[in-house]
Parts: C-alpha cells; sequence; structure tokens
C-alpha cells in the first residue's frame, strides 16, 4: 500500500507527520496540567507509528506507470474497514447507554464512563466516525467512477482519511477526558475544530481537482450531493464553533456567542448537520449506488436535481424549529417551522425517485439483502422526513418537545436512512474493490439485514409511544388544576420502553457485527473475481439501459 | 435598537426581495431541469453511470 505512493508522496506524507509530531510534542510538554496535553502526546504517538511504515518503504522503487490505468483505490478499502470498526465501537457504546437508562448502575465508578460522557461518545462516534467514513470512502470511490478519472494524486486522500479520523479519536477521548464545548454534534473542543477545518480543506480541494480533470461532460448528480455535504459542513463547523481558547495551551474556550444566539446558531448548525452530512452525503451514495445495484437508471434525472436544490435552500431555513416555545422570537420559530412543511417536497421526491426506480427490479429486491437495504433507506427516509415536518409544526411540537419521541424520530432516521444505505452501499462496494466474486456470505447480509430491520422497527416503535407517553403525562390536569404526574412518575413509566428500545440496539449491534465478519471474511477468503464477474448482472442490464423510466 | 434593526429588516428583506429571490430561483431551477436541448445531456449522465468499465478514461 505504502508503495504504492511515489517517493515524493513518501516524503511529503513524512514531512507532515513531522510537523504533527512537533505540533503534538509542543502540546504535551507545554500543557502539563491541562487536559490538552494527554491530547498532545496522542497527536504524536500517532504521527510517529504512522512515520515507521513509511520510513521503512521511503526508498522502495517508483510506483509503476500502470497504476495510471487504475482507479486509485486503496483509501476507500481503509475507509470501509474504518466504517464497520466504527460502526462496531459507537454502536457498543450506544447500546451501553441505552442499557444505563434501564439499570444505571451498569457502569465503572470512572468519571469516564458516566452518562454525559459516553453518550457523546456514542453520537460522535456513529455521526462522524461510522457515518463521516463511510461518506469519505464512498465519495472517493463514486467520484472517480462518474467522473471516469484517477484522484490527481495519492497523499491528499489519505491525509483526508487519516486526519479525519484522528479528529474523530480526538473527540471521543476527549469527552471521556471531561473535554467538551457542550454544543450537540460540536462537542470537541478548539484545537481539534481547527484540525478539522484543515483536512475539510483539503477534502474539499481533492474533490474540486477531480471533477475539474473529469472525462464525462456532465457532472452526475450524485457528486452535486457530495459537494454540497463538503461545502456546507466546513461552513456550518467554521460559523458555529468561533470561539476564543482560554489559553493556546488550555483545552477550553468560550463560544463567540452567548443566550439566544447561541443556542439559534447551535440549532442551525444542529439541523444542517443532519440536512448535509445526514442528509446531503447520503443522497449523493443513493443516487449512485441504488440505480447500479438495480441495474437501472434513476427514475427520474430532472426530479433529482430539482430535489437537490430545494433540499440545499429550505434546509438553511429550519434550526430554529429545535427551540419551539423557547426565549427565540416568535417569527423565527414560525420560519423554521414553514420551511421544515415545505421541505417535504423535496425530501419526498427523492424517496419517491429511489422508489420509482426499483419499479422493474423488484425481484432483485427480493433476492438481493443489499439491494433490500438500499430499499429499506428510502422507505425510512421517506417515513422520517414526513416525520420531521410534523414535529415542526409548533402545536405538535409542544408535546413532542424534551421526550423520547425526538430521540426515536432521529433513530427512525439515523438506523433506518443513514445506516441502511451506508451497509447497503458498502456491501456492493467491497466485491468490486477487493476485485471479489461476491461478499464472502450472502446469508450473513440477509443476516444482518433482518436484524437492523427488526432492530430499527424495536427501537423506533419503543420510543414513539415512551415519547408520546411523556408528552402526555407533563400536560395532564387534575380539576383542580394541578398536573397530575410527577415528573419522576413520568420516568417510571418508560421503564418498559427503554429496555425494548435497549434490546432494538442491541439487534441492531449484533447485525453490525455480522457484518465486521462478513467483511474479514471477504478481504481473507472469499474467491476472487474471474474478469470482471462481479459486475457481470450490470452488464446483461445495460440493454434495459436505453430509456429512463420517467420518459 | 439592535432588535429594531433584525425584526424590520428582515420583515422587509422577506417580503420584498427574499420573496421574488426565492420564487426567481426556483423557477431557473425548474427551467434548467426541463430545458429541452439539456434532456439528452440528463438521460445520458443517468445511463452512463452504469456503463461500468471500472477503469478510468485516458
Amino acid at each position: 500500500m505504502i508503495s504504492n505512493l511515489t517517493t515524493g508522496e513518501r516524503r511529503g506524507a513524512l514531512l507532515i507527520l513531522l510537523v504533527m509530531t512537533l505540533v503534538g510534542l509542543f502540546f504535551a510538554a507545554a500543557g502539563r496540567g491541562d487536559p490538552i496535553a494527554v491530547h498532545g502526546a496522542l497527536i504524536m504517538v500517532a504521527a510517529i507509528a504512522l512515520a515507521f511504515p513509511i520510513m521503512a518503504r521511503l526508498y522502495d522503487p517508483e510506483p509503476p506507470a500502470e497504476r495510471f490505468d487504475t482507479y486509485y483505490d486503496d483509501p476507500s478499502k481503509v475507509g470501509i474497514i474504518l466504517t464497520f470498526v466504527w460502526a462496531a465501537f459507537a454502536m457498543f457504546v450506544g447500546d451501553w447507554v441505552a442499557w444505563l437508562l434501564v439499570e444505571p448502575t451498569w457502569t465503572t465508578s470512572g468519571a469516564w464512563s458516566s452518562f454525559g460522557r459516553i453518550r457523546p461518545v456514542h453520537t460522535t462516534g456513529v455521526i462522524f466516525g461510522f457515518g463521516g467514513n463511510g461518506l469519505i470512502a464512498t465519495s472517493f470511490y463514486v467520484m472517480q467512477r462518474t467522473s471516469r478519472v484517477r484522484l490527481p494524486d495519492q497523499l491528499s486522500p489519505w491525509f483526508v482519511l487519516i486526519g479525519y479520523n484522528l479528529f474523530c479519536v480526538l473527540a471521543v477521548t476527549g469527552y471521556m477526558l471531561g473535554i467538551t464545548q457542550s454544543k450537540e454534534y460540536a462537542e470537541p473542543e478548539w484545537y481539534a475544530d481547527l484540525w478539522l477545518v484543515i483536512v475539510w480543506v483539503v477534502y474539499f480541494i481533492l474533490y474540486m481537482r477531480t471533477l475539474a480533470r473529469r472525462e464525462e461532460p456532465h457532472i452526475y448528480v450524485a457528486n452535486w450531493y457530495y459537494m454540497a455535504f463538503i461545502l456546507v459542513v466546513a461552513m456550518l463547523h467554521i460559523v458555529n464553533n468561533l470561539a476564543v481558547p482560554v489559553s493556546f495551551l488550555s483545552a477550553k474556550s468560550f463560544s463567540l456567542f452567548s443566550g439566544v444566539q447561541d443556542a439559534l446558531t447551535e440549532w442551525w448548525y444542529g439541523h444542517n448537520a443532519v440536512a448535509f452530512f445526514l442528509t446531503a452525503g447520503f443522497l449523493g451514495m443513493m443516487y449512485y449506488y441504488l440505480p447500479i445495484r438495480a441495474g437501472r437508471p434513476i427514475f427520474s434525472y430532472r426530479m433529482s436535481i430539482i430535489s437537490f436544490w430545494g433540499i440545499t435552500f429550505m434546509y438553511m431555513w429550519v434550526g430554529s424549529h429545535h427551540l419551539h416555545h423557547t426565549a427565540l422570537p416568535q417569527w423565527v420559530q414560525t420560519l423554521g417551522m414553514t420551511f421544515s412543511l415545505v421541505l417535504i417536497v423535496p425530501s419526498w421526491a427523492s424517496a419517491a425517485n429511489a422508489l420509482l426506480t426499483l419499479n422493474g427490479a423488484w425481484h432483485k429486491v427480493r433476492d438481493d439483502a443489499t439491494l433490500r437495504f438500499m430499499m429499506i433507506a428510502a422507505v425510512f427516509y421517506g417515513l422520517t422526513t414526513f416525520e420531521g415536518s410534523f414535529m415542526a409544526i409548533r402545536s405538535v411540537n409542544a408535546l413532542s418537545h424534551y421526550t423520547d419521541w425526538t430521540v426515536g424520530h432521529v433513530h427512525a432516521g439515523a438506523l433506518g436512512w443513514v445506516a441502511m444505505i451506508t451497509f447497503g452501499a458498502l456491501y456492493a462496494s467491497i466485491p468490486w474493490l477487493w476485485k471479489r466474486e461476491r461478499m464472502y456470505s450472502p446469508a450473513l447480509v440477509e443476516v444482518h439485514f433482518w436484524l437492523a430491520l427488526s432492530g430499527t422497527a424495536i427501537y423506533v416503535f419503543a420510543l414513539w409511544n415512551a415519547g408520546i407517553i411523556q408528552g402526555l403525562m407533563w400536560r395532564t390536569y387534575t380539576e383542580n388544576g394541578n398536573l397530575a404526574y410527577t415528573f419522576l412518575d413520568s420516568v417510571v413509566a418508560m421503564r418498559p420502553y427503554y429496555i425494548a428500545r435497549a434490546i432494538g440496539g442491541l439487534l441492531f449491534l449484533l447485525g453490525a457485527l455480522a457484518g465486521c465478519l462478513n467483511l474479514y471474511l471477504t478481504i481473507r477468503y472469499a474467491a476472487p473475481a474471474t474478469d470482471t464477474a462481479s459486475l457481470k448482472p450490470l452488464r446483461d442490464e445495460l440493454n434495459d439501459a436505453a430509456t429512463l423510466p420517467a420518459e | 435598537m439592535m432588535m429594531d434593526f433584525s425584526h424590520e429588516t428582515v420583515v422587509w428583506a422577506a417580503k420584498t426581495f427574499g420573496l421574488i429571490y426565492l420564487v426567481i430561483f426556483s423557477m431557473a431551477v425548474v427551467a434548467y431541469a426541463f430545458w429541452p436541448s439539456r434532456q439528452k445531456e440528463f438521460h445520458d449522465a443517468s445511463a452512463a453511470i452504469l456503463k461500468q468499465e471500472d477503469r478510468p478514461w485516458r
């Protein structure tokens, strides 16, 4: 893998690692007494550990010129492995947190394992670790195929992938050390945020350079979604994390915003993280992998364009629906609510576009669990976007806000949509990337699918019930006008639902572990593809692909 | 003072320029998507991803 880098790229990598080692050393030494020193040491050790294998191969011969006849897939392969590693880790932590709500004593006495610290480990681990690696790995894959051009260089994709994972590790270890800026989904402190900005700018430039060199005249719509994901996440991340550190040798910083402005900025960021991290990027995945796996072009390319601009422009305004019935001015709440409702149009257009693409390929959905993952993802995408618009209505929100309905809604999206489309895309990519006939065990993919679907259903139904009961208990009055239930009554009433949700989460985790096992078996033992046999079912379909179904 | 600025200005912008901007933007997107001469390009693009030679064009 390292021998595939040119000598110049190997030197460049060493130079970057040297700078990182020095920066790490500086924080480790000068930041003594502050948690930032731990992170300095971590950066230093990681950089040195990466430098050894490169130094060992520094004088290997230059890679052959034939490399230009192939796509550069090494970073995608490592990215897919990392996606599964993060899935196993972060979903395990998630289920642990879920069981803590059933039995609060099931943890250690260490501060690192308290609920408030491991919950963000779960959310960051699944969103950024699992989701982000899935997006980076598939985006490298998709941008090369749709542009029919190799990545412009071999160093920057590694910088993006490894740099991004370093950010994720700094984030989750930071929470366990007690480092947080207390902004939901933006917990990492200023130095980790600055590092992510550097990584993200390199990612953006890499994508632009690949597109600029493309051989296809038209930029396929999946790339638009990936680009929106990269560009908007950069913007959100920078604005929401504007902060002043206490000192350059302290992990602690103070946000530039305060009070209601802070809340609005945070939820402008927070909901657009849902929109552009958890939606736009994964729609890019869907618009590439679903047509290919089904062997049919997207139902309506025009509809995909209109949905793209609809999603891009509407989502920007909806963040304030997280702050209904708060100190936020009423008209800002109404603005968020209105745009949330309009948003259902492009959202359902995308979900319908995906499902209509499957018309004529439903027999494949029946037989192929990989395609079924993508189909179920589209169903949950439609379901969750409808639910989200509904919950954004201020009077509905009066019932749902602060209850577990919100948590159920998020998981319908995260488990049903994000994770399902990711697993579908990964099961499609793995045989192609490792040049295998197919996944080692199609039966294990089936097992994963049914565990994931049943886990999601149990989880979501449990929390719908839980949330509505909570909401009703909190607003039930006696004849005398007193509240009928104490808050603690509503907590006690949650117990059966919390047990069910933890079991649902456990099933989902077991499915992900089955996926990890299948990935290992496929890389290690699966029969190599003869010629490009893994693409054969696709080839047979090409004759059908002459016309777009929508026309 | 600050409050007046944010509320009045935003309402004015939303009711004038903002409204027109969103309507024009929507029309531009629909026109782009339905422009007759682009249909072949879209059609080719959506069919092209299915042709997986799995090596770059050079």
